[in-house]
């Protein structure tokens, strides 16, 4: 179903890693939609292939990985397989990408200024020097980094991690793009500063109508900043919906287990709940559906591979068993 | 161009399948993964072999003076001996054959390069060991001592060594000794400080054995791999080294006559074509110093554990 | 940054005295000192005359003094051979090799980064192969045998270029050097490329080492993330990283290669310091070897000096932490 009103269109996405070792199915069809102003959490533990998606869309899946098939259509233009100049032209331009570790995502020896005012030069040349400083000064403001001016002047390693990842949000904000990846952008930084970081994210985004995929592994992260949710595991997503419908009431196993280890009140003086097992390696993922080792209701059903269904209005799922009675209290 | 231009690892969880073998076994297929490498080391054995049996393998012994005639000096490779065997490479200005001095002179630039190179080897590894073992004042000292050496460019060290000392094969070996100990010093050190830092060490302190015995039987066997690449590189470089000084007229005496001196020889018939004399013992040099340095690459390679997936 | 120069000047000095003490001592404690001082013909009178007129007789640490005091005023004594005080011929020579070895670092940086470069971003390519072999081959290869060769091949077979000398000079600034006048050029072309040989074969590697580190970090994916054109990722992501290992590398390979020039110098009869140090240690002009191994430490330490001082204005991370400490 094509709709030119969605951002982003993610269809039967598949990306694989050709390794000596054997090949490493990262992301199997994975497909969502991103509308218009629309913020999506993008929720898996590591290996779960989260990253290489978002690397997958803006085109920096590097050798030996590659995107085998599927589509991704921006504004109902396939990205894939799309001419490295055309890719590049939307880079940092209509869709920006932010990474997880701030130490390292800003080149150490080049000043901040450099780093910014070539993002704007590098889509528009015709942009003064005048200009594109001021705009960078004002990105900045915009993202709450306090002197701007001297700020523009120093280099990386004179921030603190918190300041760093502001800058590299600032920078993916410099031409206004319609979309915005964000790789865990906060996972390496103090709670404190996680929360201001979401709560201005969310602010820019609303107040802009930029789309923003935010990929990360906690839940919490998500559940105060997104509209919409989706679990993947074992290189596909196997539930997406309403983020408060998704949280209240999951219907996926092991989107029930995610909820049911995040401890709290309830959980006080109690064991706390794991999902038993661990997370399959991507080169040997088993027959059928990927969380069957370690799902408390699995059966010889689920040795075929789950289609995507919607047992419920606004959810897609791949279950066999999936948890569909509203009332049932989210426990192990 | 962006494609060709990188190469990531994959996603986390990616495992290589487990496979059974000794490390032994890991070790040479590794090894042999690089055909060159490995044709370097077939190479370089078959050197070695030349060097050890010269005397049985030479047309002509070419020190012998009663086996050797001045009126064959000087001749283009293939000409004949009036015994009836060809001179392959020529011969020089005294009448030499010249592939038996190659084969002569192999042994003598080998030799010196090894001989030196295992008892600097041996030197440097203890201060090395000493150094990381007991740490303070001792590492600090030791160290700085190292790094003036090793600031210096060894050709230099090595001329005015010999300048002090005079000629001769004792005193070529020291020369190059001491221009080389600190290197191994050096690279000792630093893997016995990691090996210093892991618990096996700490738990055989607690054991209270001797502290020789937990530097040699413990922790020396581990910093082995580092020292075994550095040992193949600085070999090729002593021998490379002592040509040098032979040509220079400051190395080996005229008794003890290695390639470089073979080479020297040769300079002075250069101008006139008669360009063999030099030309072959540097080929056979080269071929030596780069089968060593193949070989020690490819250990390097396989060798290093952040290489290893 | 003042304060880190200043503080690295000092340090400099110390060791020039430390050096200087080590030169003096192996001088004299190696072999008889007057053996050193005095020409093999002399007889007892000479001896004791040179005895007394070096301070032998002296304790020791006077006589350190002295060898300071007058290395001060630029006496390092006169040479067996020339007659003349060392130092001067030294320093008359020093252009010659000077000459030489930065002709030689020029080359080995313009022909081995590129390559370096390359090597590093397309380690597939044959090409790249090739440069890989190429550079073991550099380093392996003996200079001098090179040498010996290229002159065989250029000059003698196909008579291309000169074999040995320095060609014509022009004076700038009281210096003569060879490289402004077509003749010089043709001398100067085969030394420097032979003593480049090394160098080139070790900034290929070092480049092409860095390079690949380099790219595998993440400023570099975020750099093309912001869709930055390649050739600006390279250019100037890229190098900027790797310019710093390598300009310190090189920074200390030019005392290197001002050493191994005796080598070059010898074999295509080049009139600089190196074939100065040769010639002196085959008559035993002990004077010369003096005065040329304190004139060595003294460039080394200055180079040291300045790959220190180059080092901190590259890398920002350095620099900018000196100023808050």
């Amino acid at each position: 179903m094509t709709d030119a009103a969605h951002t982003l269109e993610v269809r039967n996405l598949k990306t694989h890693f050709f390794t000596k070792a054997g090949v490493a199915k990262a992301v199997d069809g994975v497909s969502f939609t991103v509308g218009k102003g629309e913020v999506m959490g993008l929720v898996g533990e590591s290996g779960s292939g989260k990253s290489v998606t978002g690397f997958s869309i803006i085109g920096l899946v590097d050798p030996p990985g590659e995107v085998v098939s599927g589509e991704v259509l921006y504004n109902g233009k396939n990205l894939v397989g799309l001419p490295d100049e055309e890719m590049r032209d939307l880079r940092g331009n209509r869709i920006a990408m932010i990474f997880q570790d701030p130490m390292m995502t800003l080149n150490p020896v080049l000043r901040v200024d450099t780093q910014m005012v070539e993002t704007i030069k590098a889509h528009d040349s015709s942009v003064s020097e005048t200009e594109a400083i001021q705009r960078c000064r004002d990105a900045l403001g915009q993202v709450g980094i306090p002197a701007p001016e001297e700020r523009l002047k120093s280099y990386p390693h004179q921030f603190s991690g918190g300041m760093r990842q502001r800058v590299a949000i600032a920078i993916a904000l410099l031409n206004k793009p319609d979309l915005i990846i964000a790789d865990e952008p906060t996972t390496a930084l103090d709670v404190t500063i996680q929360g201001q970081i979401l709560y201005e994210a969310q602010k820019l985004c609303s107040e802009t109508g930029t789309s923003m995929i935010w990929i990360t592994h906690d839940l919490a992260v998500v559940a105060g900043l997104a509209d919409k949710i989706c679990v993947m595991y074992g290189g596909r997503i196997v539930e997406q919906g309403e983020i408060s419908e998704v949280l209240d009431h999951p219907v996926h196993p092991y989107t029930r287990g995610l909820l049911g280890s995040v401890p709290g009140h309830g959980t006080r003086g109690k064991r706390l709940f794991q999902i038993p097992g661990m997370a399959p390696s991507l080169l040997n993922l088993p027959q059928g559906c990927a969380f069957q080792a370690r799902c408390p209701r699995a059966d010889e059903a689920c040795n075929i591979e789950p289609e995507i269904s919607s047992p419920v209005a606004g959810r897609e799922i791949r279950c066999c068993h999936p948890h569909l009675d509203p009332s049932e209290e989210v426990t192990a | 161009m962006s494609e060709q231009m990188t190469q990531t690892a994959p996603p986390a969880d990616v495992q290589p399948l487990a496979k059974v073998q000794t490390p032994l076994q890991r070790f040479a297929s590794d090894y042999f993964e690089n055909k060159i490498a490995a044709g370097a080391l077939f190479v370089l054995i078959g050197i070695i072999f030349i060097a050890i049996f010269a005397p049985l393998i030479s047309p002509q012994d070419p020190y012998d003076l009663s086996s050797v005639s001045v009126l064959d000096s000087k001749m283009p490779p293939g000409s004949q001996h009036f015994d009836g065997w060809t001179f392959y490479l020529g011969t020089d200005g005294a009448g030499r054959d010249l592939l038996s001095a190659i084969f002569y002179g192999l042994r003598i630039s080998l030799g010196v390069g090894i001989v030196s190179g295992v008892i600097a080897l041996v030197i440097g590894a203890a201060i090395g060991m000493i150094a990381a073992y007991f740490g303070s004042w001792v590492d600090t000292l030791i160290m700085r001592i190292v790094d003036i050496q090793l600031s210096f460019p060894t050709i230099l060290v090595a001329l005015i060594l010999l300048a002090l000392l005079g000629k001769g094969v004792d005193k070529i070996i020291i020369a190059l000794v001491i221009v080389q100990w600190a290197y191994y010093a050096r690279t000792v050190r630093a893997s016995a400080l990691v090996e210093r830092g892991k618990e096996y060490i700490e738990a055989a302190t607690c054991l209270a054995l001797p502290q020789k015995r937990i530097m040699f039987r413990h922790m020396f066997p581990n910093c082995l791999p580092p020292l075994i690449v550095v040992a193949t590189l600085q070999t090729a470089s002593a021998i490379s080294l002592e040509a040098t000084l032979s040509f220079l007229g400051v190395g080996l005496p005229v008794s003890e006559p290695s390639l470089g001196l073979l080479i020297s020889n040769g300079f002075d018939y250069m101008l006139s074509g008669r360009f063999w004399i030099s030309f072959f013992p540097g080929i056979a040099l080269l071929i030596t110093i780069v089968s060593i340095n193949l070989v020690g690459d490819q250990l390097r390679d396989v060798l290093n554990p952040r290489l290893q997936k | 940054m003042t304060v880190f120069i200043i503080r690295r000047i000092l340090q400099s000095v110390v060791v020039l005295f430390v050096m200087s003490f080590l030169v003096f001592s192996s001088v004299n404690l190696v072999g008889d000192p007057v053996e050193m001082m005095v020409s093999d013909e002399a007889d007892q009178a000479e001896r004791d005359r040179v005895i007394k007129s070096m301070g032998l007789d002296k304790p020791w640490y006077t006589q350190y003094g002295l060898f300071v005091v007058n290395a001060f005023k630029g006496d390092l004594g006169n040479s067996f051979v020339y007659g003349e005080p060392a130092l001067q011929i030294i320093v008359a020579r020093m252009p010659a090799t000077f000459e030489l070895a930065l002709v030689s670092l020029f080359m080995s940086v313009v022909i081995g980064i590129p390559l370096g470069v390359w090597a590093g971003l397309f380690p597939d390519k044959i090409s790249s192969k090739i440069v890989m072999s190429g550079s073991i081959l550099g380093f392996s290869l003996p200079t001098f045998w090179v040498g010996l060769m290229m002159i065989m091949v250029f000059a003698v077979m196909l008579g291309w270029l000169p074999s040995t000398g320095r060609g014509d000079t022009v004076e700038i600034l009281g210096i003569d050097v060879s490289f402004l006048s077509a003749d010089g050029l043709s001398h100067l072309f085969l030394p420097a490329l032979n003593l480049a040989l090394f160098n080139t074969s070790l900034v290929i590697r070092l480049t092409r080492a860095g390079v690949r580190e380099a790219v595998h970090q993440d400023y570099i994916k975020f750099a093309r993330a912001k869709g930055l054109s390649n050739t600006r990722v390279i250019m100037v992501h890229l190098m900027k990283n790797i310019m710093i290992p390598v300009v310190t590398v090189l920074g200390l390979e030019f005392g290197g290669l001002i050493a191994f020039s005796v080598v070059t110098e010898t074999v295509f009869a080049w009139p600089g310091m190196g074939k100065l140090i040769i010639d002196s240690i085959q008559s035993l002009d002990r004077p010369i070897i003096v005065a040329y191994l304190m004139i060595i430490v003294f460039v080394f330490v200055i180079i040291n000096l300045v790959v220190d001082v180059l080092y901190s204005i590259l890398d920002p991370r350095v620099r900018l932490q000196d100023v808050s400490s």
